[in-house]
């Protein structure tokens, strides 16, 4: 066995254990920052498979962003210290258990169907490839996704401003 | 792996001594515009006076409270250290003593200077004070708003040099003749020196921090070794964002006319003495100007710079495709 084989697993043996805190804590804010150290791990195993975009997609957007709004948004509403117990949720556990084991074999069953020990070899960059791919065959739907993105925000706005001149109230 | 520990070890190095230049820069650079006695005349003229004052810190107790959350209170100062450490992997100080010539130099810069957010916010949190609490809100607010900015005036950039390699953006700088911010970056240079200004958390945006309002802001609880990491960060990542805005608009090690054969010798100095030229820029500012109010900084980041930093895009792509 390879050194890089042994960190890979080391890194996965993190990811896992992580990732089972993120949803088995009842400290909100512990949750938080066990989802941080998640998606840097996912980030690191994104760079040892050479997509350099990603991993840093991932931490510039879900770290940097997504993560700092929950936070964000937990210390306005949810501002004491300490475990909340409205987050131990027993009611669902047997739904919950059989929704993600079907999701896991799915995916397992998938990944290993269709690369099976297949090696994909990328040379050169990936990142230059997919900025091509993304602004030559797939514009329309990456212009797509921007209106989505821009009807969202106006949406968001909307709602959240409560200018008497902008929102009719009647409406509403 | 002795190459990646050497590596570990030049950051380190560079990093703190950077922090520690700076921090003297500052003292010094206050004690001049203010007419502060202690750091000009007290010990070889002021310069032990860093030294002295981390040695203070590793004296003093570490006090943590007991009302905090102690894990997340503990390792908040880590965050914020190891996202300036990791920033500066990427700065060229010659075309090879660089940790790291990613080809996604500028992207990872800017994914991993948005880590230090999370180790203000959870320390502005766990602290369990409402100066604290306060100051950490301030802090997201602000870091989120400026963070914006800054990433959309470094697009002008790798528009013009068609790369993201910080390697490649200085040697396209050298074949042009003439730094980007002579060569039509000028505006993406102020947008990325204010968001940056922003970013540090200094005077006129020390919103965060605020010592007249907030006591400390996130720091309040923090004292000892914590804090010092804290406070050292802060230095080091005012050299590391001035380092990074001088490879990205000034032409990095390089300067008009001097051979690059021999740029290997003179590359670090001539990086080191741009970077400290906007140091002192910022030092001036922040002795010399007062603080601005919320509503006023979320005016700027919102109706000013990002509007300002779409044009700058804007005009830079229609430039590039049209000459």
């Amino acid at each position: 066995m390879e050194i890089f084989e042994v960190v890979v697993y080391f890194i996965l043996l993190a990811l896992l254990s992580t990732s089972i805190r993120v949803v088995t804590t009842s400290n909100v804010i512990h949750a938080a920052i066990s989802l941080v150290f998640t998606l840097a791990l996912t980030a690191i195993l994104f760079l040892m498979l050479s997509a350099e975009f990603v991993a840093l997609v991932l931490i510039l957007v879900y770290i940097g962003a997504v993560i700092v709004l929950f936070l964000f948004g937990i210390m306005i509403t949810r501002a004491p210290l300490g475990k909340n117990a409205e987050l131990d949720n027993d009611k669902n556990k047997k739904l919950g258990a059989l929704i993600s084991g079907s999701i896991f074999f799915l995916f397992s069953y998938i990944l290993i169907n269709g690369f099976d020990g297949e090696v994909v070899v990328l040379s050169g960059s990936s990142t230059e490839l997919l900025g091509e791919i993304l602004l030559s065959r797939f514009v329309f739907p990456f212009e797509l996704v921007s209106f989505v993105l821009l009807a969202a925000l106006i949406g968001g706005i909307t709602l959240a401003r409560k200018d008497e001149a902008l929102v009719d109230k009647d409406q509403i | 792996m002795t190459e990646v520990l050497i590596k570990v070890g030049f950051l380190a190095i560079v990093a703190l001594n950077g922090a520690i230049i700076f921090t003297i820069m500052d003292v010094k650079g206050a004690s001049w515009m203010q007419r502060r006695p202690g750091p000009l005349h007290v010990g070889l003229r002021g310069f032990i006076f860093p030294l002295a004052e981390i040695l203070k810190f590793v004296q003093k107790e570490d006090i943590i409270p007991t009302e905090v959350d102690r894990p997340v209170f503990k390792w908040a100062p880590a965050y914020v250290m190891v996202s300036c450490v990791a920033l500066f992997a990427v700065v060229p100080m010659s075309p090879t003593l660089v940790v790291a010539d990613l080809e996604l130099g500028v992207f990872f810069a800017l994914a991993i200077s948005s880590l230090g957010t999370i180790g203000v916010l959870t320390a502005g949190w766990s602290s369990a004070n409402k100066y604290s609490l306060m100051g950490g809100l301030r802090a997201a607010g602000q870091l989120i708003a400026y963070e914006l900015p800054l990433i959309l005036a470094v697009v002008g950039v790798v528009i013009q040099a068609e790369t993201m390699s910080l390697v490649g953006i200085v040697e396209k700088q050298i074949e042009w003749g003439v730094p980007f911010v002579v060569g039509g970056q000028i505006v993406g240079f102020l947008i990325f020196m204010v968001a940056a200004t922003a970013e540090m958390m200094r005077v006129p945006f020390d919103m965060p921090i605020g010592e007249s309002e907030l006591t400390m802001g996130f720091m309040t609880e923090y004292s000892g070794i914590r804090f010092l990491i804290f406070y050292i960060s802060e230095y080091m990542n005012m050299f590391i964002l001035c380092a990074i805005a001088s490879t990205l608009f000034l032409g990095g090690y390089h300067v008009p006319l001097l051979p690059t054969e021999w740029v290997n010798f003179y590359g670090p100095i001539v990086l080191l003495t741009k970077t400290a030229i906007l140091g002192f820029i910022l030092v001036a500012v922040r002795w010399s100007q007062p603080r601005f109010r919320e509503d006023q900084l979320q005016n700027l980041a919102w109706k000013i710079l990002i509007p300002a930093s779409l044009v700058n895009i804007l005009v830079t792509a229609i430039m590039k495709v049209g000459f």
